[in-house]
């Protein structure tokens, strides 16, 4: 399982968990887990998924996410699970 | 599982605390490529950095993206050329000839900066030694990238006068030999006592004898996050303080220590150290004397400084060490005058002066680090400072350093700019009274007592 964390930042609008649940759908993207909340009429979500199943280099990925992102008006980010475990896990 | 309040507080400090990894350095030793014929030397040396070196900029990239974490500079450094070039330069401009193809390599394979233009004679010279301390003005008059560091004392050896007079003597004269662009050359000049064999930052990263033939060490940052955490523990006492310097401290450097386990391995190099620094840049937020204004200071340079700047210097370490399994390097708090908006606009205020630095360096990470003084200070003075500082350096058992940069033809009150991450900074002034009969009397300072622990 190769874990990775997509954030999504921005102005809340209609469509927008679809159009990135879409995405990863088309490139075989498993979703683990996901939280979101709105604060202040801002869109707030992270996503746990699995890359495994996605032939794209990772460089690929987050960037194409970040055009989808870009498209729809808000901030998509992928990082390697591994920053956040080392930096808040002993 | 990681949530999202931990996902959000990481990608916080990234994107709006300037939380980086400051520095990826490759360590190269050219041990291996020593010749007596000087060509066959450049060659050598060329094609073993090269060879080392060529993926490392894509590799720095590559981590970059995947963790979303800027990778702000990757470096070399190499073993001490006065070492590598004694066989085979017989005069300066040899060994200048030793900087061109660092400088030149160094552009190829995309670093910034390539340090290890240096010499360890912290207690005695050999003649290789001299002619590359000799050398330096016109090393690094004509390179762009490589810099320069000079070892002249340790706790264990003691201080070589004779080595601290020359370079008084030296970096007033890469001062002048660059004088076009304000004395920029003495930027990448930095001497020491007690120099660490594996020190990522530059100018003083060298690769020592007593490391394997390629090592990987990291340099992390981030001022603006341990600034940021201490706003929210305003008013409250020194324990509370402590424990957030330790928390954000260990968070930083475990980001560290991931980057470098991941260029060790995609390089296929050994994992050396993390230095635990925290290293400011002039950008706004990113600044160590914030922090100090934080705890409680008007400016930095202000009385409380010295105990503050202590405290915050042994918390990044205790917080440090635990996350990564090797620390080395500086590892602590840098206090550059021009690379720290804060520290800048302190000694604008009036608040800090040389002295005040003389002192801080006591309990901070290196030294006098990147600070202008006026043109027209002489050599012996220079020499003076430094021996103060060898001093502090030596009696502590701690690194210390002296990068100053005499801005030929600019007086106190005037500013230099020498761009980028090396900042802009007002000159100070310095002691007008001479020192020149003790620099002048030659010879060494006896190692002090308490290092004949065998």
């Amino acid at each position: 399982m190769k874990r990775t964390i997509i954030t999504v930042v921005g102005k809340d609008t209609v469509g927008i968990i679809a159009r990135v649940c879409t995405y990863l759908a088309e490139n075989g993207i498993n979703i683990l887990d996901i939280s979101q909340t709105i604060v202040q009429g801002y869109f707030n979500m992270m996503m746990i998924v699995d890359t495994k199943g996605c032939g794209k280099p990772f460089g690929d990925m987050a960037d194409e996410m970040a055009a989808l992102g870009e498209e729809i008006g808000v901030v998509i980010k992928c990082q390697k699970e591994e920053i956040f475990d080392k930096m808040h896990r002993i | 599982m990681i949530n999202l309040y931990e996902v959000t507080e990481t990608n916080k400090m990234i994107e709006k605390e300037n939380l980086d990894v400051r520095t990826i350095t490759l360590g190269i030793s050219l041990l291996d490529c020593i010749d007596s014929d000087l060509e066959k030397l450049n060659r050598k040396i060329y094609e073993k950095i090269y060879g080392a070196a060529k993926d490392l900029v894509k590799t720095g990239e590559e981590i970059s993206r995947e963790f979303g974490i800027p990778i702000v500079n990757k470096r070399i450094s190499v073993t001490p050329i006065a070492l590598v070039g004694g066989a085979a330069c017989k005069s300066v401009e040899d060994f200048a000839s030793v900087a061109k193809t660092l400088d030149q390599v160094a552009l190829e394979v995309g670093v910034n900066f390539i340090g290890g233009y240096s010499a360890l004679v912290s207690k005695g010279m050999t003649p290789a030694d001299e002619l590359l301390i000799r050398s330096i003005p016109l090393a690094l008059s004509a390179t762009e990238r490589v810099c320069s560091s000079v070892n002249l004392g340790s706790t264990k050896t003691g201080i070589n006068m004779d080595a601290v007079k020359l370079m008084g003597e030296i970096i007033q004269s890469t001062a002048e030999y660059t004088k076009e662009a304000d004395s920029l050359g003495c930027a990448k000049l930095v001497v020491f006592c007690n120099a660490p064999d594996d020190n990522p930052f530059m100018a003083g990263a060298f690769h020592g004898v007593t490391e394997a033939d390629k090592v990987i060490n990291v340099g992390v940052s981030g001022p603006g996050v341990v600034k940021t955490a201490l706003e929210k523990v305003r008013g409250e006492n020194f324990e509370v303080l402590c424990e957030t310097i330790k928390r954000t401290a260990f968070k930083v450097t475990r980001v560290g220590q991931l980057v470098a386990k991941e260029a060790s391995k995609m390089l296929k190099v050994p994992f050396g150290i993390v230095d635990l620094s925290l290293a400011p840049t002039p950008a706004i937020g990113d600044s160590v004397a914030d922090i100090l204004c934080e705890m409680g200071l008007e400016y930095a340079g202000a009385p409380g400084t010295t105990a503050a700047l202590a405290l915050l210097n042994d918390q990044v370490k205790k917080g440090g060490v635990m996350a990564s399994s090797y620390v080395g390097g500086l590892s602590g708090a840098f206090i550059p005058v021009s690379e720290d908006q804060g520290m800048i606009d302190a000694v604008r205020a009036g608040a800090l002066t040389l002295e005040k630095l003389e002192a801080m360096t006591c309990v901070c990470s290196v030294g006098l680090d990147m600070i202008a003084i006026p043109g027209d200070t002489k050599a012996t003075t220079i020499s003076g400072i430094i021996a103060d500082e060898m001093a502090i350096g030596m009696v502590n058992q701690k690194t210390t350093a002296v990068r100053v940069i005499p801005v030929i033809g600019k007086g106190v009150g005037e500013t230099v700019e020498f761009g980028g991450l090396l900042g802009y900074a007002p000159i100070m002034p310095v002691n007008r009274f001479s020192c020149d009969a003790f620099v002048n009397r030659g010879g060494r300072i006896p190692a002090p007592i308490h290092s004949f622990k065998n």
